[in-house]
């Protein structure tokens, strides 16, 4: 009798344990590891964001091959070891795919946890050596400074015979400043000051005076969000009255925000901006308004066109096998009209990195403006 | 020199806010004999009153009046019932130790209860820019200075002219002594936890705009406040005040000639250089071991 009841509990542990694990794959999950403390709060925060409504809008309409997307969020602190710990979790729970962390200096520790758990892993970051390691599950959702930086050079050449380059002394500020330096090298272009400042510096006055000092025709700033406000707000306290040139973080939205009226005038090249002419962007910068009630900023579209990616990967493979979307995405060139969530049309190369369209931007009475429109870097002519 | 001047004035502005973030932490230290390291939370939540009493539609002065008001009650009289009074017959530490905790827990109510991004907080002062013999010298940078100087003067007046002031003193420097003298005791540090709860009102509408109304902006600044309540004397409240100026003017400095990567740790040199030399700082006065 007992033997026979054991038999059936065991049968009856085995039947749950099966349906448990069907019901689990009824679902794709995945994490979303993000600063929402620290210095990376806003760029976190809105990457989530546009995760966040990707997920709501692609389960609302019957999920990827008729699974919905279970997403759940953590919080970095903007700090590379916290993240690299919940990676390792992420990757322990079995995530199909892992977004974030947005921060160069956090991703470039934390990929080596989704690399060894074979876990697609999109990241906000852009350093150039994030994807230079050669990681095939680490994939951007905007442009690396490889992609990004030769446009803005070209830029630079046009605008300046000295320059100044403000930076902050970090994995994503060293990147740019180094990746610019190489490429103003032999150029038209001399950098005549090189002023290195800490993530969530407050006071920029020291910083400003050097760039003063240098006597150079343009500053270009590549700073994170809110230093790039405080930034722009010491720059006009000392009548800074020639061109600021930055990457897209100089004229985000919530730069624009916190800088007000200091931030009109700077001008950047943006791989991202919810003003691009572009009206599957127009839609998405409406629905993110509708959602949180603010403008979304370049994160919000990486995340947002992140989750869109996966679609369009898994969609492609045709089943959920982590390994093969990871290579499906090496080499995947996404077309907006037929997947209209990736807003722009989008490729990915053998490293992870991605190549499309891109803007110039000049702050205009508080408004990002496009200037002109960039074609892909490695477009066929 | 027109650099260093223009470091000098910058970092004088400063300065003026740490000292009088750092007033705090010698005011609360000579009342009770407690250590706030919340201080730089006590900043950052009038911002954020500030911030609500705009969005329902008030101007910034008026706003500014009312988050004194509202601070008064929860940083003065709520934290002196709620945090010290239950705690002072244990000594300092368990007060200390509380603080922190309730620096965490602020931290995490506004981030929770408000929202982990920056905001933009208005400028009292015009944005305005002067030049003088090629310094620019911003209207917020005189404006944050004076403003700060006469809040730390008229505190450090009011402590030594007034009855009420003198009485304060007299309770911070012998409690039993003070009440057999009749003097109210437990009003008197109230008095001292609502003017604390003031003065973070005020830091706050001169900090904010620069630091932006952000959960986590008071932990660098209760920091350098609490290094320089120590460089300039912990038992003098106009030591605050120099402090502050000493850790914002040589942070600028540091900071254009030797690197801005040093710039956050000239407050922790400073400190230390002192320590050794002045343990009770550099406007402080010894104090005698009670038996």
């Amino acid at each position: 009798m007992t033997k026979r009841m054991t038999l059936k509990l065991v049968a009856a542990a085995a039947i749950l344990g099966v349906a448990g694990m069907a019901q689990a794959q009824q679902t794709i999950k995945i994490a979303n590891i993000v600063e929402l403390s620290g210095p990376g709060t806003t760029a976190g925060t809105v990457f989530k964001n546009g995760v966040e409504l990707a997920v709501k809008e692609i389960n609302e309409n019957g999920g990827i091959l008729g699974k919905k997307i279970e997403n759940y969020t953590v919080d970095t602190q903007t700090n590379p070891g916290v993240a690299k710990g919940l990676t390792q979790k992420a990757v322990d729970d079995g995530v199909f795919a892992i977004y974030g962390p947005v921060y160069s200096g956090s991703i470039m520790v934390s990929m080596a946890e989704s690399k060894r758990g074979e876990v697609p892993n999109f990241t906000g970051g852009e350093a150039a050596a994030i994807t230079a390691q050669g990681n095939p599950y680490v994939f951007r959702t905007a442009f690396g400074q490889s992609v990004s930086f030769p446009k803005l050079a070209k830029f630079i050449n046009t605008k300046a015979k000295t320059l100044a380059v403000i930076y902050v002394n970090n994995d994503f500020g060293k990147g740019g400043r180094d990746t610019l330096a190489k490429l103003l090298d032999g150029s038209s272009t001399k950098v005549v000051a090189d002023i290195s400042t800490d993530a969530g510096q407050v006071d920029f006055s020291a910083a400003v005076l050097k760039a003063k000092q240098s006597n150079a025709d343009a500053i270009f700033a590549y700073t994170n969000e809110e230093e790039s406000a405080r930034l722009l707000r010491e720059l006009k306290k000392q009548g800074w009255n020639k061109p600021v040139i930055g990457e897209t973080t100089l004229v985000g939205q919530k730069v624009i925000e916190l800088a007000g009226d200091a931030a009109n005038g700077a001008i950047a090249h943006v791989g991202l901006t919810v003003d691009a002419p572009n009206p599957e962007m127009l839609k998405f910068k409406a629905k993110y308004y509708q959602a949180y009630g603010s403008i979304s900023d370049h994160n919000g579209i990486k995340g947002y066109t992140g989750v869109y990616v996966l679609k369009a990967a898994i969609e492609k493979v045709g089943k959920l096998d982590r390994k093969a979307v990871a290579q499906a995405l090496h080499g995947i060139q996404i077309s907006a009209k037929k997947n209209p969530g990736v807003i722009m049309d989008v490729s990915f190369d053998a490293n992870g990195d991605l190549d499309r369209e891109s803007y110039l931007i000049e702050v205009k009475n508080g408004r990002q403006v496009v200037t002109a429109t960039l074609p892909p870097l490695n477009a066929k002519k | 020199m027109t650099d260093f001047l223009q470091l000098f004035f910058s970092g004088l502005a400063t300065g003026s806010i740490y000292a009088l973030a750092a007033l705090g932490f010698t005011l609360l230290w000579q009342a009770s004999g407690t250590i706030n390291f919340a201080q730089g939370e006590f900043v950052m939540l009038p911002a954020f009153m500030m911030l609500g009493f705009m969005a329902a539609g008030f101007p910034l002065v008026l706003s500014f009046a009312a988050s004194c008001v509202l601070s008064v009650f929860v940083l003065g009289w709520l934290f002196k019932r709620g945090v010290v009074d239950p705690l002072f017959k244990f000594g300092m530490m368990p007060i200390v130790v509380a603080t922190i905790g309730l620096s965490i827990a602020m931290r995490n109510a506004v981030r929770a209860g408000y929202s982990a991004e920056p905001q933009p907080f208005p400028n009292l002062f015009p944005d305005e820019v002067y030049n003088l013999a090629g310094v620019t010298i911003s209207a917020t940078d005189i404006g944050t200075f004076v403003f700060a100087m006469i809040l730390v003067l008229a505190t450090q007046a009011f402590l030594a002219k007034t009855v009420t002031g003198r009485a304060m003193q007299a309770v911070a420097q012998n409690t039993e002594s003070a009440s057999v003298l009749g003097i109210n005791v437990p009003r008197m540090i109230f008095y001292t936890f609502a003017i604390n709860a003031v003065l973070a009102a005020a830091a706050a509408i001169l900090v904010t705009p620069t630091y932006l109304a952000k959960f986590d902006m008071g932990s660098s600044l209760g920091n350098k406040a609490f290094f320089a309540a120590i460089i300039g004397g912990f038992n003098n409240s106009r030591g605050a005040l120099l402090g502050g100026v000493i850790v914002g003017v040589c942070e600028n400095l540091a900071a254009a000639y030797i690197s801005p990567a040093y710039k956050d740790a000239v407050a922790l040199i400073i400190f230390m250089v002192v320590i050794l030399f002045k343990p009770q700082g550099l406007l402080g006065k010894k104090v005698e071991r009670k038996v």
